[in-house]
């Protein structure tokens, strides 16, 4: 069983190649460069470098959101016409789950978190019990303050990771009344490796789609909608 | 189907604005297919197109769209020479869409890759029912977002001879209608409106810029339009929108069709075009006809299918890329902004 995976949910570019007990390649660049320019050029030097034949891959994981809506679309729609071409299935792992996916096997509380603007946090809260992910709480919009009471409230060690970490630091610093840690830097952001890992996960519980079928995940409305529906109107 | 070893398939791809759209084009003039899933429905509770809402339709649709554009043609991913697709102008989460699912194919399928420009899209739609159109040629090119007055020198090679000052004339088009109650999309619902009215009732003006006779401005005359309903109100009278409609559109299309017959007399052009949206326009396609035969112009235009957005048009402009040796690399970006003509010559 090979996987393709990809994630450019956020600033991270990440695109990997796994098989269950090796990953071939992984590729993450953390920079300012538009991951329109470069997730392709990334894929493209993996194949090469690996002289991987792309119909040998069995499915196409995508971090599927939440995250940047811009960022989130380009990511889904490579792996979509990618799904197209090869006719490969997808499987749309939710960001969060590859973030924690990082500390796979670690029985404290992980807590995930990506600045969600608008004074908000995308998070989740995520532990290892016999080497299986636990979800305690499943990905959401909130502000980081909701989201740190509710690790106080479960009284174990939090690790903290994401891009949230560094914007809401002196936050996590003030608020936090249980022992806590900050991730080291090879661990806290995306990767297509945990997003690949965890896309082994839900292919064995079968949750996976077609090309066709993939849409991002975004937790929000757009601003129209939300003043639409704030007027009382609806969508469709 | 029958394919020939020297024919040419195109497999386009577009999503500048609101519509989702596959198509694939043989040898640059025939359409195999040609499929459109427009949203405007989904933007007309807006009063205009919201990007982020187009962009996530475009999302859900591209796949669909393109399967569809594929079985319609009768072909296969293997059949197809090259994905075209439009990399600009537009709206950048729109165009970012199809241009990661593009170059996603291209690269799954071992094929070529070319980055189209939306207008020279909407020009390039003149040849799919003229087979006998070659450049050079004039043509007027309006739309929501563009209004140029472009000189097609040879297949691929544009020049920009005249172009909107402030608005486009989609634009005032949307704006008058929202302003006398007819909402989005404006064109079409002004165009139905206007036959029913007087084209002559009320004198609105025609601008000309004096230092660039090839040039336009249409703000003005919206600022007329809106003038002349805040006046009728204040005075107590009751508004014909019909003419209202009527003489708003005329006033654009005498602007439109006087200036392209005047750049094509000084440019020692014999052919003239128009192309998209505002081209669908009855009005501005029989004033056009006849304003080429008084000046000895030939006059082409598209169907209305290929005068608003499509992939079809993108396919024609993508293969003339294509014989002329354009390739794109995997690093290809949305350009917004892109220009006319800007593309480094191959």
């Amino acid at each position: 069983m090979k996987i393709l995976a990809f994630d450019s949910s956020g600033l991270v570019a990440s695109v990997a190649v796994l098989e269950e007990e090796r990953m071939i390649a992984e590729y993450t660049v953390n920079y300012k460069k538009t991951h329109s320019q470069t997730l392709l050029p990334m894929l493209d030097e993996v194949v090469k470098m690996t002289e991987l034949d792309l119909n040998e891959i069995d499915a196409i994981a995508v971090a599927a959101g939440p995250g940047s809506f811009t960022g989130l679309r380009i990511g889904s729609a490579t792996a979509k016409g990618l799904g197209l071409a090869l006719d490969k299935p997808l499987v749309s792992v939710p960001t969060l789950e590859g973030i924690a996916f990082n500390y796979y096997g670690c029985e404290d509380v992980i807590c995930p978190m990506m600045d969600a603007r608008r004074k908000q946090v995308y998070t989740g809260l995520y532990t290892f019990k016999d080497g299986s992910m636990q979800i305690l709480k499943d990905q959401t919009a909130c502000p980081v303050e909701e989201i740190l009471a509710e690790c106080n409230a479960l009284g174990r060690k939090v690790i903290f990771l994401g891009d949230g970490v560094p914007v809401y630091r002196s936050i996590i610093e003030e608020k936090m009344q249980v022992s806590y840690t900050f991730a080291p830097a090879h661990m806290s952001r995306q990767r297509a490796g945990a997003v690949g890992m965890r896309a082994f996960d839900y292919m064995r519980e079968d949750r996976i789609e077609t090309a066709a079928q993939h849409a991002p995940v975004y937790l929000r409305k757009s601003q129209a909608e939300r003043e639409l529906l704030a007027k009382g109107k609806s969508l469709e | 189907m029958e394919q020939t070893e020297k024919d040419v398939l195109i497999l386009a791809i577009e999503t500048s604005c609101d519509e989702t759209a596959a198509a694939v084009v043989k040898n640059g003039r025939e359409i195999l297919s040609n499929v459109i899933y427009t949203q405007i429905k989904l933007h007309t509770v807006f009063g205009g197109v919201v990007p982020e809402i187009a962009s996530r339709k475009h999302i859900e649709k591209i796949n669909p769209v393109i399967e569809a554009a594929l079985s319609e043609a009768g072909v296969t991913l293997a059949d197809i020479d090259a994905v075209a697709v439009t990399y600009g102008p537009g709206l950048v989460g729109a165009l970012l869409v199809g241009v990661a699912e593009a170059k996603a194919i291209a690269y799954a399928a071992g094929k070529p890759l070319i980055g189209v420009h939306h207008i020279e899209g909407h020009i390039s739609a003149n040849y799919i029912e003229h087979r006998e159109l070659e450049p050079p040629f004039l043509c007027m090119v309006a739309s929501g977002g563009h209004s140029h007055l472009v000189l097609v020198k040879d297949y691929g090679e544009y020049e920009i001879v005249g172009r909107t000052r402030d608005d486009a004339a989609g634009e005032a088009f949307d704006k008058v209608a929202r302003a006398i109650g007819l909402g989005y999309p404006g064109g079409p619902k002004i165009d139905k409106l206007a036959k029913e009215g007087d084209k002559n009732a009320i004198s609105f003006p025609r601008a000309k810029i004096a230092d660039a006779p090839d040039d336009f401005s249409f703000s003005g005359l919206k600022s007329a339009v809106l003038n002349y309903l805040n006046q009728c109100e204040m005075k107590g009278i009751e508004v014909n929108k019909a003419d209202v409609a009527a003489s708003f559109q005329q006033s654009v299309i005498d602007v439109l069709t006087e200036h392209t017959a005047a750049a094509a007399k000084r440019l020692g052009i014999k052919k003239v075009a128009i192309a998209g949206g505002v081209a669908s326009n009855s009005s501005l396609r029989t004033q056009m006809e006849k304003v080429c035969e008084k000046n000895h112009l030939t006059f082409y235009h598209p169907s209305p299918v290929y005068c608003t957005d499509n992939a079809a048009m993108i396919g024609v402009a993508g293969y003339y890329e294509y014989r002329k040796g354009v390739r794109d690399g995997w690093d290809l970006n949305a350009v917004p902004n892109l220009k006319i003509g800007e593309r480094k010559k191959a």
